[in-house]
């Protein structure tokens, strides 16, 4: 079974269609590519994906149960985590403020463990817990020593591996990027596919990543998917899809 | 340090504030008059912290919490007139009191949070505006209560003592309260509503609990007005109350707890020294809000908070550094 797939997926503002007959089936440990014109609607279906945004038809389905209509945060406990186009770190925490926030769902304790912190509770137990598994995520990309940085103060780069790091903190089996290589130099953007490829070992999830570079989409993409006004133009491995027509078409206006 | 070591030092600390207040009193150097100023700065501290909570930690502007604090004042003042004659101890009255008036205020919290929390910014802080009015109309109107005349005959409870270590428990409980998981939830809300929502943080749930946190507090701040001044008057819990409380806030930083603690205090000295030029003493406070949004436009504090353990380490580690230049 797939972990995700999606039916017929569509949504509509007012009269503009952005996405339509969106049927994708992402496996497990798959590293699958969207890409796709400027403002084909390519956020948009992350946004879908993540309950941002309701679909007026189709159906998502993640482990065959459907997602359908549930709020960000429920979609997230099933499995489902994603990385923003424009970085959203919560800037003026501390990083590892920003990994802890997302292992909240993985916390148990209540507002009166909170209050009333006896030795040997459940607060400090799930607290020391967490700090642990914080660090070692921060170790993994190697940003241990910027733990107690507020983030706004990171390096671009460093931003940008954060905020998957936070991703991965939600113990997702998916993890969507939208553009992680958005404003990197080459170097950046190598060191950048380094790491997908590294984290999709290490903690064993399926990538779909939204990417405008195409050295980093050819690169490491087992499968393209490729949007057009909203529409499923072509699917393929990198080989097929830089040579179909329709593709180079959309791309260059032929 | 270890955390039983940096709550020793702090506790110690409140101690010796708490003894060295009383010796004033005491021995004369501060007289009944100042007292009855530090009681009403306790006051304004717990009000405070509680806005700052909404404002600053969960970053939703309210403009309404005299609302609340009428609320907590009147179910404070009716429960201890209720109980007056049945001979409980002041200290226990004082405690039901105070938590019924933190709990109705909560209740009035969630029910106005639930609509108003749809709205964002300026939107929300007019919108709590208009229903800290609506709460002070419908007191005006409701004769069981009084209506418009004050209620009258309310038992003095709230001394020195009292206030002081109603301040302490509600500002640790707050710190408790944003140094948890929860905390750190409603500090995300604050930051990046959008980024907390896809981490899996029940936003909606976190911005109705913050703000009736927020609500339970000025509930206590109320309860705590009516016992000090004996008398509650509906006339008291106006838009300008919300307001006065509101420039304690914005003066200590929002986000900074400590700094809203500063504020107090020196808002609070500050109105006593300023009383020869009464009527113009809002015109200083106007001009000390502008001076204060040019030279540093986050507050006294920012975010930041003052650490009586921190400053503690940072003395240790600058005379470790001395030394080793030596």
């Amino acid at each position: 079974m797939a972990l995700l797939e999606t039916n017929n997926l569509g949504i509509t503002f007012g009269g503009l269609r952005a996405v339509g007959n969106f049927d994708i089936s992402i496996g497990e440990h798959e590293l699958v590519g969207l890409i796709g014109p400027n403002g084909a609607g390519k956020t948009t279906i992350f946004n879908l994906l993540t309950g941002v945004y309701l679909p007026t038809e189709g159906d998502i389905l993640v482990d065959g149960k459907s997602v359908v209509g549930l709020k960000p945060y429920q979609i997230v406990t099933r499995g489902l985590s994603r990385t923003f186009q424009n970085i959203r770190l919560f800037k003026d925490l501390t990083v590892i403020d920003n990994v802890k926030i997302a292992f909240h769902q993985q916390m148990k304790y209540g507002i009166f463990n909170t209050l009333f912190r006896f030795p040997g509770t459940r607060f400090w137990k799930e607290e020391a817990e967490i700090d642990i598994k914080a660090r070692e995520l921060l170790k993994i990309f190697n940003m241990e020593e910027s733990a107690d940085k507020l983030s706004k103060n990171l390096p671009y780069g460093q931003q940008r591996k954060l905020e998957i790091a936070r991703a991965l903190a939600t113990n997702p089996k998916l993890v969507l990027l939208d553009e992680p290589a958005a404003g990197m130099n080459p170097q950046e953007t190598k060191e950048l596919m380094d790491t997908i490829r590294f984290i999709r070992e290490k903690f064993d999830v399926s990538i779909l990543l939204i990417e405008h570079d195409m050295s980093l989409v050819m690169g490491i993409c087992e499968r393209i998917v490729v949007i057009d006004y909203g529409m499923i133009i072509a699917k393929g491995t990198p080989e097929e899809i830089k040579n179909n027509p329709k593709v180079i078409g959309a791309y260059l206006g032929a | 340090m270890k955390k039983w070591q940096e709550l020793l030092i702090s506790l110690t600390g409140i101690t010796i504030l708490y003894i060295l207040i009383s010796m004033l009193l005491k021995f004369g150097v501060l007289n009944n008059y100042n007292r009855g100023i530090m009681v009403l700065i306790g006051i304004n501290i717990i009000a405070a912290a509680s806005l700052n909570f909404a404002t600053g930690i969960l970053g939703q502007l309210a403009l309404g919490h005299a609302g609340f604090m009428a609320i907590g004042a009147y179910s404070a003042a009716i429960f201890s007139k209720a109980v007056g004659d049945a001979g409980m101890p002041d200290v226990v009255v004082l405690i039901i009191a105070l938590c019924i008036a933190g709990t109705m205020a909560a209740i009035f919290g969630i029910a106005i949070g639930i609509p108003a929390l749809r709205l964002r910014g300026d939107y929300l802080g007019i919108v709590t505006l208009g229903f800290g009015e609506i709460i002070r109309i419908s007191i005006y109107n409701i004769k069981a209560i009084g209506g418009a005349r004050p209620v009258l005959g309310i038992p003095n409870l709230i001394g020195f003592t009292e206030i002081f270590f109603l301040v302490v428990i509600v500002l640790m409980a707050l710190f408790l309260m944003i140094r948890s998981r929860h905390g750190r939830a409603i500090l995300s809300i604050r930051e990046n509503e959008i980024a907390a929502e896809a981490v899996g943080i029940p936003t909606t749930f976190y911005k109705i609990f913050g703000f009736a946190t927020s609500a339970f507090f000025a509930g206590i701040a109320g309860g705590a007005l009516a016992f000090n001044q004996r008398m509650i008057d509906p006339r008291k819990f106006t838009f300008m109350f919300s307001v006065e409380i509101f420039i304690i806030v914005v003066l200590g930083g929002m986000g900074s707890l400590t700094g809203t603690v500063v504020a107090a205090v020196v808002l609070g000295i500050l109105n006593e020294w300023l009383h020869f030029i009464d009527q113009y003493r809002l015109v200083i406070y106007a001009l000390l809000l502008v001076v204060m949004m040019i030279v540093r436009p986050s507050g006294l504090f920012g975010t930041r908070e003052f650490s009586l353990v921190g400053l503690i380490k940072k003395v240790i580690r600058f005379t470790k550094s001395n030394k080793n230049v030596e």
